[in-house]
Formats: structure tokens, C-alpha cells, sequence
């Protein structure tokens, strides 16, 4: 099973990340999964948590997930928060929507591993929401699939544009650019 | 088709496909997405039935009392202080042999406001001659949804589906969304022997003396009395159609346990992952999932549990100044039995604390190693 928590804010598509993730996995074939909002009141621009398994045998666990082999973080402003990495397995991955350096990224966090996704620059090259507030969920989306193996290319357009209320060619190609770079970042690193 | 659905979208498209003729709804967290999914529908015109906006729950069950009197398959939704409101309507629909469904997400009850997951709501309309079924998983409601009508218009008394406010109501997961050729051919349209009509005048409900009232209550009785049943063969005719069976009561791993998990709702989903666990770590654990709850099923308790078996009750409601109400009536039922298992009961997750797989097995130890109370519930609570 692998499980992930996702860190937002209110009114950056937190929860719809989520459900994408869920909505590629199911496309994919690639196993089982659920995805989970944090239940809360929902404000714009307060801290958002959701959550999301996916594992190749039925689900049964329903409740928040503790103990998350990854965190993928939608607003930098959390970056030093220590909720971001409370109950992060040791060695669990940090996906973070940032252009900071690998290597001072990787300091910042020491005993997890980090990948950084240019998520914000790619949203707003395709017109996704606005510098202040830009819209990278879809970003992340691509870049999560590529960095975990969740889906293939095809799989992760389709659910972007059936996931999506407006501007669907636009979000899956910015799904698509995040989902290309990791995955060429992810062979790198593996050859590495 | 399979399609990643909220809880409360999956019982839209139950109702959608079950072709219900009315709904009349209003609105309440976390049971909102289940109307605002119909009002859409009805709005694009791919909802079967009429929706009806009205002023308050009080007014859904009214409207739906006069539309299934005129033979209509009918459906609403609601939670906690919502069906609260209901409460009185709740007699009139059942007294008045009316087969209406309805979704019930599971949420506490003020004072202190609280949104979130509790069976205190429904389980406080226990004796309101509904029938109740506990739904753990997406895919369960909807089927539930389904599976209702079909138990509700033979017996011709009403149905409360519940699925647990957010962690149910608010998950996304894969449903697979049945063809609605098959679902015709599962649930044909309601066709009442007795129905309002102005052609063919007649009075519904007027009053009633002591006999004849005495009379058509001992008749709900008999109906009840043979609903176990019919929810068995009903969930057994409905895998035949689609694949998926389901129970009155649902045994995992539970056949040679010493200890059974007793769990209803989505708790009785990750109570299976505790079960592996401790199966895994050499115990005999097992789970009891109870989807019926009205009708009691007692034959199915009776079945399934051996004297030498202890019963762990987790109850995510509570009857003040009694005890969990899974509990009690377990301990009800198994009363008659000369030879029945120890019972033990356990409050947890009251206003939606999580109930984790490390709390179910800490629940499962304290049966295992006596220190349990048979007569008064252990309040657990989850330590993060």
C-alpha cells in the first residue's frame, strides 16, 4: 500500500488532487485506491489537508492516514512547517511545488527524500490561475504519477480533462509538461 | 462501469437508477452533495423523477408521504438534526405501510454543534418502524440504495440507508455503476395493490379505533418478523444480477475466532484490516459486520456466533444512561439462547473521532485478556 498526504490551501484544488490521483490510478489499471479530504470546514486559504492509498489489493482501512510514505506540498508557505513531516515514514518522500535547488532542498530535510516540481512556473505557462494564486494542481498531479509510477500518459490526460470544470486542454497539458520532466528526473536519478 | 464516486454521489446514482419518480429534499451537511447532485441532474434532465424544493425536512417527508400514497417510488436524503426534524413523519410513513427510501449520512446530534460521523442520529429512530441498513464501503450504498426498494415495496414498509458522514459520504473510490437495463430487470416499477386516485376516491389514513389499530400494528410486526429473510434472498437474487452478495450480517475470518470484532458501517471495513493484522500476529480474531439493524437479525447473530466465542461490540453511538446500542440489543437477542457467547461493549469515535485499526486491536485485547466489562462499556479513545 502506498499512501500519500497532500498539503494545500483552501481554493487551490487540494481535494480535486486527490480525487485525480484516484481517478488516474482507477484509468490506469494500476490497483485499488481511495482518496480522502481531510473533514474539516472548508475556508478559502486555510491550511487543507487530503490524503490518498493506493495499493494492488482491496482497501479496507478508512480513516486519515498517520504514517504517509510521501507528502506532496501544493503551497511552498508550508515548507517549514513541522506538520509537513509528522508521521512521514523514514526515508518517505517529500514532493514539493518549488524551484529551489536539489541539493538545498535535500538539506532542508534530512532523513526523507525530496523532489522538487516547478508546478507553479508550469501552471502559469498554461494559463492556470494567476501569480498570486495559481492553479497547480494538475502540475502535481503529473508530477506525482511520473515520481510514484501511479499511471501512464494516457491514463493521467484523460482523467486530468474528465476531473476538471474548465480550461481542459490547458490542465492536461500542464499535467503532461510535470508528468514528462519527472519522469525523465526520476530516470536520471535512478541511473544515477 | 467503474468510476471513482463520492459516498454521496454513489447514492444519487442508486436513487437515479432505481428511477424514483419524487424526491423531496433540503439540504444538510454532510448529506448536501446527494440533493445538489439530483438538482443537477433534474436541471440537464437526466434525473428520472421529479424533485421537489422544499422548506424543511419536516416538508420532504410530508411530500413524500402524499407522493408514495399516489403510488410513487420515492426518495430523500438527510442527516442528523435534519432527521431529527423528520422524527414524526418517520410513524406516519411507516404506520402508513409506505416503501420510501432514504439516505441517512451518519452525523452527531447537537449540542455541541458537530459535523461529523455518529450512528446516534438513525439509531434514535429505532423504533419509528423503518428498516435500517449500515453501509462500509461506496459501492455498498449505492447497491443498498437498490437493494431497499426492492425489500421495502415487498414488504411495504420504508428503508433508512446509512453510509458514515465523510468518512463514506466525502471519500472518493472506484463504484462500479450498474448497466440500467440490469437494474430494471432487478427492481421493476412500484406497482402498489393500494394507492390515491382521484378516479378511484378513497380514505388513507383517516382514524382509527383500538382493534383495528392493535390489528395493523401486529401486521407491521409480521412483516418484520419475515425481513431478515427477504434481505437475505434479496442481497443473494441481487449477486446473481450483478456479482456482489450481501447479508443481514457479514462473517470475516470470524468462523474459528475466539474473539469477534462487532462493527457496523465503514468501522466494519477497517476492522477487516485489524483482523489480518492480528490474524498475522498468531490471534483468532474475526468480524461481525452488521449491515441490517431493523429488523434486528437475530437468526444471523445466532448463526454465525458459538457459545465459546466472546463478542467485542464497537459502538460509534450511545444511549445515555444505558450503553452502546449495537450492544445492547446484541445482548437482547442473545438472551433467549441457553448457551451464548460473553458480551462486551466498547463506546468509540462519538462525533467522528477516527476509529483506527490500532484502536480495534486494542479493543480486540481487552476481550482476549479479561479486562473488559460485561455490564458497563469501556469508552475508548484514540490517542493521536
Amino acid at each position: 500500500m502506498f499512501e500519500i498526504r497532500f498539503h494545500g490551501r483552501g481554493g487551490q484544488g487540494t481535494v480535486l488532487l486527490a480525487k485525480m490521483i484516484a481517478d488516474v490510478v482507477l484509468r490506469s489499471g494500476r490497483g485499488e485506491c481511495m482518496a480522502i479530504p481531510e473533514f474539516g470546514v472548508e475556508r478559502r486559504g486555510a491550511p487543507v489537508l487530503a490524503y490518498a492509498r493506493v495499493s494492488d489489493k482491496p482497501i479496507h482501512v478508512r480513516t486519515r492516514i498517520y504514517a504517509p510514505d510521501a507528502v506532496a506540498v501544493l503551497d511552498t508557505a508550508f515548507a517549514n512547517n513541522p506538520a509537513l513531516t509528522a508521521g512521514l515514514k523514514k526515508g518517505g518522500v517529500i514532493v514539493l511545488n518549488t524551484e529551489e535547488p536539489p541539493a538545498a532542498l535535500a538539506a532542508r530535510f534530512p532523513g526523507f527524500a525530496t523532489r522538487a516540481v516547478p508546478a507553479k512556473r508550469i501552471a502559469l505557462a498554461h494559463q492556470l490561475g494567476s501569480a498570486t494564486s495559481p492553479v497547480v494542481n494538475t502540475a502535481m498531479c503529473g508530477a506525482i504519477c511520473a515520481i510514484f509510477d501511479l499511471a501512464d500518459q494516457a491514463a493521467l490526460e484523460a482523467a486530468i480533462r474528465e476531473a476538471v470544470p474548465v480550461k481542459h486542454d490547458e490542465n492536461a497539458a500542464a499535467a503532461r509538461e510535470a508528468f514528462l520532466l519527472c519522469s525523465r528526473k526520476e530516470k536520471a536519478h535512478a541511473a544515477a | 462501469m467503474k468510476k471513482v464516486l463520492m459516498g454521496n454521489h454513489a447514492a444519487t446514482l442508486g436513487a437515479a437508477l432505481a428511477r424514483v419518480q419524487v424526491v423531496a429534499a433540503y439540504p444538510i451537511t454532510p448529506a448536501t452533495q446527494i440533493v445538489e447532485l439530483i438538482a443537477e441532474m433534474s436541471a440537464k434532465g437526466t434525473f428520472p423523477g421529479k424533485f421537489l424544493r422544499v422548506e424543511s425536512e419536516h416538508s420532504a417527508m410530508a411530500a413524500l408521504l402524499g407522493a408514495a400514497t399516489a403510488g410513487a417510488r420515492t426518495f430523500t436524503a438527510t442527516s442528523s438534526q435534519g432527521l431529527a426534524y423528520m422524527h414524526e413523519l418517520l410513524h406516519w410513513v411507516s404506520g402508513a405501510r409506505l416503501p420510501v427510501v432514504m439516505v441517512d449520512v451518519n452525523r452527531a446530534l447537537a449540542a455541541p454543534w458537530n459535523l461529523w460521523t455518529d450512528q446516534t442520529d438513525s439509531l434514535s429512530q429505532r423504533d419509528t418502524g423503518w428498516l435500517q441498513f449500515y453501509c462500509a464501503t461506496n459501492q455498498e450504498v449505492l447497491d443498498t440504495v437498490l437493494m431497499a426498494y426492492k425489500v421495502s415495496e415487498n414488504l411495504l414498509l420504508p428503508s433508512m440507508v446509512m453510509l458514515d458522514g465523510f468518512t463514506l459520504s466525502h471519500v472518493y473510490e472506484p463504484v462500479d455503476v450498474p448497466d440500467q437495463k440490469a437494474v430494471d430487470a432487478f427492481l421493476p416499477p412500484f406497482k402498489p395493490a393500494a394507492f390515491l386516485d382521484v378516479k378511484n376516491p378513497g380514505a388513507f389514513g383517516s382514524l382509527e379505533t383500538p382493534k383495528p389499530y392493535f390489528r395493523l400494528r401486529r401486521r407491521i410486526a409480521v412483516d418484520m418478523d419475515r425481513a431478515e429473510a427477504l434481505v437475505e434472498q434479496v442481497g443473494a437474487d441481487f449477486e446473481r444480477s450483478f456479482g456482489r452478495g450481501y447479508g443481514a450480517v457479514e462473517s470475516y475470518r470470524s468462523q474459528d475466532a475466539d474473539v469477534s470484532l462487532v462493527c457496523s458501517g465503514a468501522v466494519g471495513s477497517t476492522a477487516k484490516q485489524a483482523v489480518d493484522e492480528l490474524r498475522a500476529e498468531g490471534h483468532a480474531a474475526g468480524l461481525l459486520r452488521f449491515r441490517l439493524f431493523r429488523p434486528f437479525p437475530a437468526a444471523a447473530l445466532k448463526r454465525l456466533t458459538r457459545p465459546d466465542m466472546k463478542l467485542a461490540v464497537v459502538d460509534r453511538n450511545y444511549s445515555p444512561g444505558h450503553q452502546g446500542i449495537f450492544c445492547e440489543e446484541i445482548k437482547a437477542s442473545l438472551y433467549a439462547t441457553e448457551r451464548r457467547p460473553e458480551v462486551y461493549g466498547f463506546v468509540a469515535g462519538l462525533g467522528g473521532g477516527d476509529i483506527t485499526v490500532e484502536l480495534l486491536k486494542e479493543i480486540w485485547h481487552e476481550v482476549k485478556a479479561g479486562t473488559a466489562d460485561p455490564v458497563s462499556p469501556l469508552w475508548m479513545e484514540e490517542a493521536r
